[in-house]
Parts: structure tokens; C-alpha cells; sequence
């Protein structure tokens, strides 16, 4: 008779190699080195956090006036609210308040069912690339709204609005750039490499000043154009030439059997790389072209120092209140607090794309 | 239906729908394809085999011009293939190419891969090019998938969707280049099968293949190549029974060894 195979218990693991304590020993002191680093890193905790957890919370102020702030000696919060339109909008006027907040809805609206996949890819396009033209009415008036002139937009808004077009626009050039490099037209493609290469090879300042100061004498005679429309064009030239060298990536990357099976089936270059490669190779770089946007809209800040007060100049403006002096600390940690979250969202976003393009559909 | 008119029309049985007169290629200076003759009538079904590198791909990529020849002439249907691209792109849309990778369209659903070419091509209405592609798909028996995208079928499904694919367009000729050969053996014969009705449709087909039960059963007449040149070419019966010249009897006993 055959032996009965009887399978042997489950033991539990000793119990240093789970749980809390099995958890520290691999991760905080494995070996001589990682206990010190550990040590050390809690050393500079307790040096650094009781300090400024009194200044942010503790000895901070949220309700009350300057005076109300030196005395307690922590942050000033309230100095953040009480500026806090200055800091969203500059010195929007009252009465058009309504206009920027359903402005920024609208592009909030649009991130999230963006991020959250809720669209088709090409209708999401669309409604991106169409997003300046009810902002711009907005923000700008006419057409049976109150103008307002465009020295008044400011704050986060302003940085919004650079940064949205500037992205918006700038990833169609981008992808025409791209695609004229790979032209077979020698004066595209020369153009094209020259333009990306020539913006590539100067700092974003050395843009934005050419572009306030040299666009004028290229303009029509007539034409004026604000400084705002200026910087804003800088800005689209600056990102172009990097959405363009993203782009060109995902070209490389599409096989070329695509191509050719593309042509076997008799269709034109142009639906081909309409229909067959743009598809794919953006798809391939979305990642990075959001990367690319993090970094324009971190750029945007520069555009202090050809006198727009964007979010960052405008806390730097608001500290110099007479009202709130001595405050900087607290317009820069919100500054770099608002920052911060724009940019985690975008990221996440863009980390969600990543885990998506291993999905399904790729072959 | 009006919608599946040919730029050029179907030539009558017997008629020459491809012939390459002393074509000449190079690649560099390696001499790839050396004087091809080679006739291809309406309804005919050709099988070109031969060792690894002797030009076989080459030859069959020159008929729809994805590769450019040198020297000689190459006709289809009644188009002497020139720079000219409007010649090219319509002896394209007349001439079907199903590849060894398949080649589908791996961002577009298996139904948008197949209307695709007549909706812009063709500039079939969306609509008659869905229903069409879907009446294709039946015929490769996979209509139930045609939702999904490439990435989620089978090597097999995937190469039989390239053929519907390529029936799409209503071509009048077929070009395959090694169809069965990235396939694993359980499903290389699910795309013959469909190779088969094809030909018994009358399909004119150009075919390099190493199945020589396929060539035995379908073609109206084998080639042999090697070195660029067309060593050899009979029906399938004298081919494999006497062939004539050493080179071929090498490589008929080297494939048929296993
Ligand atoms: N684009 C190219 N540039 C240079 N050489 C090439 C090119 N394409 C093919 N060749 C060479 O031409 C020769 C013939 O290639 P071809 O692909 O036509 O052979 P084949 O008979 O189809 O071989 P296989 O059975 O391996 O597919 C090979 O030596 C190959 O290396
Ligand atoms: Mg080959």
C-alpha cells in the first residue's frame, strides 16, 4: 500500500524577522553603517523639528494684526489672509473677482477629469488646446464684459495662465518642430534645427528679456503688444524647443515596420504620421512632456525680473507692505507651499500615465 | 459596391498583374536582387522559397515599392513602378502585404486597424468601412474580437487580422513575406487555413513560405532563390519531385530533413 502524504504545519517565523521590531532591524539597522546614518538622522530631527514646529504652529499667529504676530514671535498666518487676494489674483479688481475664480475652475475642472482618465485622449486634447480663448475673455474682457488691463492680472493667476498657454501651445510647436526636423525638405529641417537649437542653447532670462524688448521692432507697424503678451510668446518659444526634443524621442522610438506597414496599405505620409506614429510616440512620452510642464511652471518664475508680478513676485511684493513688514518668511513658505502641491499633482499624474502605458494595449 | 472601386481594374484571368523585367538592386554595394524575370499572372499562386539572406523579402517588398530597385522594370497592374509617387501610392492601395510581425497597429482597436486604410484611402464612409471590416473579420473567424487591441490577441489572431486587414482594401493581389514563421507550431495552422481559402478564391498570391505542405497543396508554381537570383522555378509536382539544379536539391534536402 502506498504511504498517506501528510503535509507538515506551518511554523510561525521567528519573531526578530516580523512585525515592529523585525521591521526596524532591515530597515533602520542593518549593519554598523546604516545604525549610525540612523542615529545621526535622528540627532538632526530633534535638533531641527521642536524649533519649527513652534514657529509654524505653536508660537503662530492665525487670527489678529501684525502687532498680534511680533508678540507671539511665531509665523504670521494671518498676514497670508489678509493679503491672501493679492496673492491669487494681484490687484484684480473687486468687482471682476468672479471672472478669475470661474477661470480657475475651469482649468481645475479640466486637470481632474484629465488626470482621472474621464476623457478620451483626443477629446481631452481639444478641450486643452480650446481652454485659453474662454480664459483669455474672461480674465480680459470685451464682448460684453468689463475690460480689465492686463498690468492688473497677478498672483497665482498669472503664473497659472503663463504656464497653462505656455504648455498649451507650446506642445503642438513642439511636435511641428519635432516632426520638421525629420523632414525630408532640407529648409524645414534646417529651420527647425536651428530654431530648437539656437533656444535650447540660451537661458530662459536671456528669452524672456529678448522677448520683451526685440518682439516690438518684429511686429507690423500698428501693433502693440503688453509686456504680458511678450513674455508670455517668450515663453512659448522657450518651451517649444524643449517639447520639440521630447517629442522627437517618441518619433525615434516608433518601429519602423509601422511605418512601412502603414504604406503597404497605400496611406499618405502625412496620415501616416497623423494617424500611426504621432499617436504612439506621444503616447510613449507623456511622462516626460509632463515633466516638461512641471519645469515651465516653475520657470514662469522668472518672470520677475521683467517686472510682472507673478505669484512669487507678488509675495515678494506683499512683504514690503507697510502694514505687514518684515513677514517674508511666511509669503515665501506659501509660495513654495502652493508650488509644491501644483507640481506633487502634476507629477502624480504623470506617474499615473507610466503605470497606464504598461497596460493592455501595449504590444 | 462603389465604395471598393480599383483605381486600376482587376485583370482578366490570365492577364499579367505583376512582371518584372531584369531587376536589378543593390544595397550599397552589396548586389541583393540580380536580373529577376519573373511574370506573375491573375489567379496565380506563387511560392518563393531559399535560403536565409538570398533576397526573398527584398524581391516581394520591390512589387509595392517598400523597397526601390535600381535596374529593370517592374509592372503591376498595367503601373510601371517610377519615383512617381501617385503610381506608388495607388499600386499600394491594389496590393495587399501581410508581414512575419503582423505589424498591426498596437495603439488602435483590431476593428479601427481595419477600417483605418479605407476610411482614408478609399474615403469609404465610416460607417460601410466598419461594416466592411467587420464582415472580414468573420471571415477570419475573430469578429468577436474586434474591440480589443492587438497586444491582447494570440500571434495567430493577430496575423489573421493583418490579413483581414489587407482584404480590406480589395486587393488584387497578395503579398506574404514568411507568414507563419514568428508563429508557435499550434498556431501555424490556423493562418494557413485562411492562406488556403484565399487561394481557392482566386486570390493571386506571391508568397515566401517554408511550409512545403502549403506549397505542395496551393501553388501553381514554386521559385527557388539564392544569391539574389532565381535559381530555379516549376510546379510544386517536378519542383520537389526532380528539381533540377544542385542548389535547389541541397536546400530541398536540407528543409525537408526535418
Ligand atoms: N535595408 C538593408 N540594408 C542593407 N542590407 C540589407 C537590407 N535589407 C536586407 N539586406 C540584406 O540583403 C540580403 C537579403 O535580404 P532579404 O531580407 O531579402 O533576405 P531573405 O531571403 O528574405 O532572408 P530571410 O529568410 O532571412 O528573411 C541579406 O543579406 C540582408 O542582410
Ligand atoms: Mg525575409
Amino acid at each position: 500500500m502506498a504511504e498517506v502524504f501528510v503535509a507538515a504545519p506551518d511554523l510561525p517565523p521567528p519573531p526578530s524577522t516580523t512585525g515592529a521590531i523585525g521591521w526596524l532591524r532591515e530597515n533602520l539597522f542593518k549593519g554598523w553603517f546604516n545604525s549610525t546614518l540612523t542615529l545621526l538622522a535622528m540627532a538632526f530631527l530633534a535638533y531641527a523639528v521642536p524649533p519649527l514646529v513652534s514657529w509654524f504652529l505653536i508660537d503662530a499667529t492665525f487670527v489678529g494684526d501684525a502687532e498680534t504676530c511680533r508678540a507671539a514671535g511665531g509665523a504670521c498666518w494671518s498676514f497670508i489672509g489678509a493679503e491672501f487676494k493679492l496673492f491669487m489674483v494681484g490687484t484684480y479688481p473687486n468687482d471682476a473677482t468672479w471672472r478669475a475664480l470661474l477661470s480657475g475652475a475651469m482649468l481645475v475642472t479640466l486637470f481632474v477629469v484629465t488626470a482621472r482618465h474621464m476623457l478620451s485622449p483626443l477629446v481631452a486634447a481639444a478641450l486643452w488646446l480650446l481652454l485659453p480663448i474662454p480664459v483669455y475673455w474672461l480674465l480680459g474682457g470685451g464682448l460684453g464684459l468689463e475690460p480689465v488691463e492686463e498690468s492688473r492680472w497677478g498672483g497665482l493667476m498669472l503664473t497659472l495662465l503663463l504656464a497653462v498657454i505656455g504648455v498649451v501651445v507650446s506642445v503642438p510647436l513642439g511636435v511641428l518642430l519635432a516632426l520638421g526636423r525629420r523632414s525630408r525638405f532640407i529648409a524645414i529641417k534646417s529651420l527647425s534645427i536651428g530654431i530648437i537649437e539656437l533656444v535650447r542653447g540660451v537661458p530662459m532670462i536671456t528669452i524672456l528679456f529678448m522677448a520683451t524688448i526685440m518682439l516690438p521692432f518684429f511686429l507690423p507697424e500698428g501693433v502693440e503688444l503688453g509686456v504680458l503678451h511678450r513674455v508670455q510668446i517668450g515663453i512659448i518659444i522657450f518651451s517649444s524647443a524643449y517639447m520639440a526634443e521630447v517629442v522627437r524621442g517618441g518619433l525615434q522610438g516608433v518601429d519602423r515596420s509601422q511605418i512601412e506597414a502603414a504604406a503597404a496599405l497605400g496611406l499618405r505620409g502625412w496620415h501616416t504620421t497623423v494617424f500611426i506614429v504621432l499617436p504612439q510616440a506621444l503616447r510613449d512620452v507623456l511622462p516626460p512632456l509632463i515633466g516638461r510642464c512641471i519645469a515651465l511652471l516653475k520657470d514662469t518664475s522668472l518672470v520677475i525680473i521683467v517686472g510682472l508680478l507673478d505669484f512669487l513676485g507678488i509675495a515678494k511684493a506683499a512683504s514690503q507692505d507697510p502694514a505687514w513688514l518684515g513677514f517674508d518668511a511666511e509669503a515665501f513658505v506659501f509660495c513654495a507651499a502652493i508650488y509644491w502641491a501644483l507640481c506633487f499633482s502634476l507629477s502624480r499624474y504623470g506617474r499615473s500615465l507610466e503605470r497606464r502605458g504598461h497596460g493592455a494595449f501595449r504590444d | 459596391m462603389t465604395t471598393e472601386q480599383h483605381d486600376t481594374p482587376h485583370a482578366a484571368p490570365g492577364d499579367a498583374v505583376i512582371s518584372m523585367e531584369g531587376v536589378h538592386k543593390w544595397f550599397g554595394d552589396f548586389h541583393v536582387l540580380k536580373n529577376i524575370d519573373l511574370e506573375v499572372k491573375q489567379g496565380e499562386r506563387i511560392v518563393i522559397c531559399g535560403p536565409s539572406g538570398s533576397g526573398k523579402s527584398t524581391l516581394i517588398r520591390c512589387i509595392n515599392r517598400l523597397e526601390e530597385h535600381q535596374r529593370g522594370r517592374i509592372i503591376v497592374n498595367g503601373t510601371e513602378l517610377t519615383s512617381d509617387v501617385k503610381n506608388i501610392e495607388r499600386t499600394r492601395r491594389d496590393v495587399g502585404m501581410v508581414f512575419q510581425h503582423f505589424n498591426l497597429f498596437p495603439h488602435l482597436t483590431i476593428l479601427e486597424n481595419l477600417a483605418l486604410a479605407p476610411i482614408w484611402v478609399r474615403k469609404t464612409p465610416r460607417k460601410e468601412a466598419e461594416a466592411l471590416a467587420m464582415r472580414y473579420l468573420e471571415r477570419v473567424d475573430i469578429a468577436e474580437q474586434a474591440g480589443k487591441y492587438p497586444g491582447q490577441l494570440s500571434g495567430g489572431q493577430q496575423q489573421r487580422v493583418a490579413i483581414a486587414r489587407s482584404l480590406c482594401m480589395n486587393p488584387s493581389v497578395m503579398l506574404f513575406d514568411e507568414p507563419t514563421s514568428a508563429l508557435d507550431p499550434e498556431m501555424i495552422k490556423e493562418v494557413l487555413d485562411v492562406m488556403v481559402e484565399l487561394a481557392e478564391e482566386g486570390m493571386t498570391m506571391l508568397c515566401v513560405t517554408h511550409e512545403m505542405g502549403f506549397a505542395k497543396s496551393v501553388a501553381n508554381r514554386v521559385i527557388f532563390m539564392d544569391f539574389g537570383e532565381i535559381v530555379e522555378q516549376n510546379d510544386p509536382d517536378n519542383f520537389f519531385n526532380n528539381p533540377k539544379m544542385d542548389r535547389t536539391q541541397l536546400f530541398l534536402s536540407q528543409i525537408l530533413s526535418h
